[in-house]
């Protein structure tokens, strides 16, 4: 452990160590850019393969989705809740497709399990909302912030 | 009678030097808040606030806005009395310290001397001196009538600053008084008016040019009486929370906050009366006043005018080193304060009053 520091006379007499950190403020506070991103007006630019707000891909209108669970077995957060059913077009599909956001800790592993590209996090990382909120499938179908 | 010799009557010219000065020192708080936001954001890089108003400058009066209405709880476990007196004792002392400093140089207008110092004690800078001692009050009555641990820590800090530095404050102010002779502020800045001549060099007499020694203490101690970092261990965020002030809420805790920024102004305006000449005009400004082609009465007012405007100009240079000073040190350890007070500045401060006396004596 170190107990003692030497210092020199100029040191000692703090005044001149002082100036220099005087200096070294006065030189961040005049020629240093700012590092502050102004929100709203200004955002971040975050890489492409960013985790935000679920959305499930569809083609033609006709969701990819086929309702095999597996980003409710995957997920680990278990808040995905999916109820499978058929029509007439579509051999299995869901009836029910909720993500609870709340719970979902965005590790991404839904979009990883799924075989059909359906389940998707995109860009989008404003979801603040007034209410607890579970994303239901309509919510989820809009094709928003794609990749 | 003529409306300005109204105004310049004795009692009236007095209503109106208490006003200017009570506006200017009520207006410097918002303002150095802004200053002081704006800086040490600059310096870490950072915006500051910056929406309301132009560069933000309304952020203050928003502040001020958001204290006022906010709800003023008072602890069940304080002292009432003192807890409701402790932010009165803290901020009518850094009120009253003003009174004697000179803020321009006296005028003469229809053969009577008219005084730009809202009172011309012949006792100056003791005034000062006593005055500023009361204001720790304020601190140690805030910390015990708290009832709380970290309270009481912040104003057992204080008192024990306040031992430590005053002594060598008074001495490093002993050194002024021995070279001006005299403890009246007006006079002081009066006689700093004249020059010396030094291996050929015209210099006036400001106290940093005969003083050097006793300014660099003074300042030092100056940053310790008025609790501003390094010396910031009454208020000490990062160990005791928020010291002395930390059961205080809303307005009684932004009186504190106001009584802090007074004393940064009357301690900036001593510096620049004690040792900068007080209103004595900035190098070049006489230049100015002799050439823009004004004469007799209108010169004469020009040049209060001056003098106000580096009177000004000089306090904004020391309340800017406040800030500066601030968000560039760290806080001193207490045992170093301590150190640094008993062991560094006082014998520097007794050496410096010494040996004033001591070339004094030989020159005369």
């Amino acid at each position: 452990m170190k107990i003692k520091n030497h210092f020199g006379i100029f040191q000692r007499f703090y005044f001149i160590e002082i100036f220099k950190g005087l200096m070294i403020t006065i030189r961040h506070m005049l020629f240093t850019k700012t590092v502050t991103i102004q929100y709203p007006e200004e955002r971040r630019q975050y890489s492409e393969r960013y985790r935000g707000m679920h959305y499930i891909k569809s083609v033609n209108g006709v969701e990819n989705c086929t309702a095999c669970m597996l980003c409710p077995t995957v997920c680990p957060a278990e808040c995905i809740h999916i109820e499978a059913g058929e029509r007439a077009d579509k051999e299995k599909y869901p009836i029910r497709f909720e993500v609870d956001v709340l719970r979902c800790c965005f590790c991404g592993m839904c979009e990883e399990a799924c075989p059909k590209d359906a389940i998707k996090l995109s860009n989008i990382y404003e979801m603040a909302q007034f209410k607890r909120t579970v994303y239901d499938k309509n919510y989820l179908l809009e094709q928003r912030g794609g990749k | 009678m003529d409306l300005s010799m109204l105004l310049l009557s004795d009692g009236y010219f007095l209503a109106i030097k208490i006003v200017l000065i009570l506006g200017i020192i009520l207006q410097v708080v918002p303002l150095m808040v802004w200053i002081e936001r704006r800086g040490s954001a600059l310096m870490q890089n950072r915006l500051g606030p910056n929406r309301l108003g132009p560069l933000g400058i309304i952020q203050s009066l928003a502040d001020v806005v958001k204290f006022i209405f906010k709800e003023d709880s008072i602890p069940g476990h304080v002292n009432r009395f003192y807890y409701l007196a402790a932010p009165m004792v803290a901020v009518i002392p850094a009120f009253m310290t003003f009174a004697v400093v000179p803020f321009a140089g006296p005028i003469v207008f229809d053969g009577k001397e008219l005084v730009f110092q809202i009172a011309d004690l012949d006792v100056g800078i003791l005034y000062i001196l006593a005055i500023a001692s009361l204001g720790v009050y304020g601190i140690i009555l805030a910390g015990w009538a708290s009832n709380s641990k970290y309270a009481l820590f912040g104003s057992l800090r204080s008192t024990a600053q306040m031992i430590s530095y005053e002594l060598a404050l008074a001495s490093s102010v002993a050194g002024i008084l021995l070279v001006y002779s005299t403890v009246n502020l007006g006079e002081i800045a009066d006689l700093s008016g004249y020059t010396f001549n030094l291996f050929g060099l015209e210099i006036p007499r400001w106290g940093i040019f005969l003083q050097p020694l006793g300014f660099l203490i003074f300042l030092t101690s100056v940053f310790a009486e008025t609790n501003r970092l390094p010396f910031d261990l009454p208020e000490g965020e990062s160990e005791i929370v928020a010291g002395y002030h930390l059961e205080y809420g809303s307005m009684k805790f932004a009186l504190f906050f106001m009584a802090e920024y007074f004393n940064m102004t009357t301690a900036s305006a001593l510096l620049a009366t004690l040792y900068f000449g007080g209103w004595q005009l900035l190098p070049g400004m006489n230049l100015i006043i002799e050439n823009i082609g004004m004469s007799g009465s209108a010169q004469e007012w020009l040049r209060v005018g001056f003098q106000f405007a580096s009177f000004w100009i000089k306090v904004a240079g020391f309340m800017w080193l406040f800030v500066w000073v601030r968000w560039t040190l760290p806080r001193f350890r207490y045992d170093q304060l301590m150190d640094v007070g008993w062991k560094v500045m006082l014998p520097l401060a007794l050496f410096n009053f010494v040996a004033t006396a001591a070339v004094i004596a030989i020159w005369r």
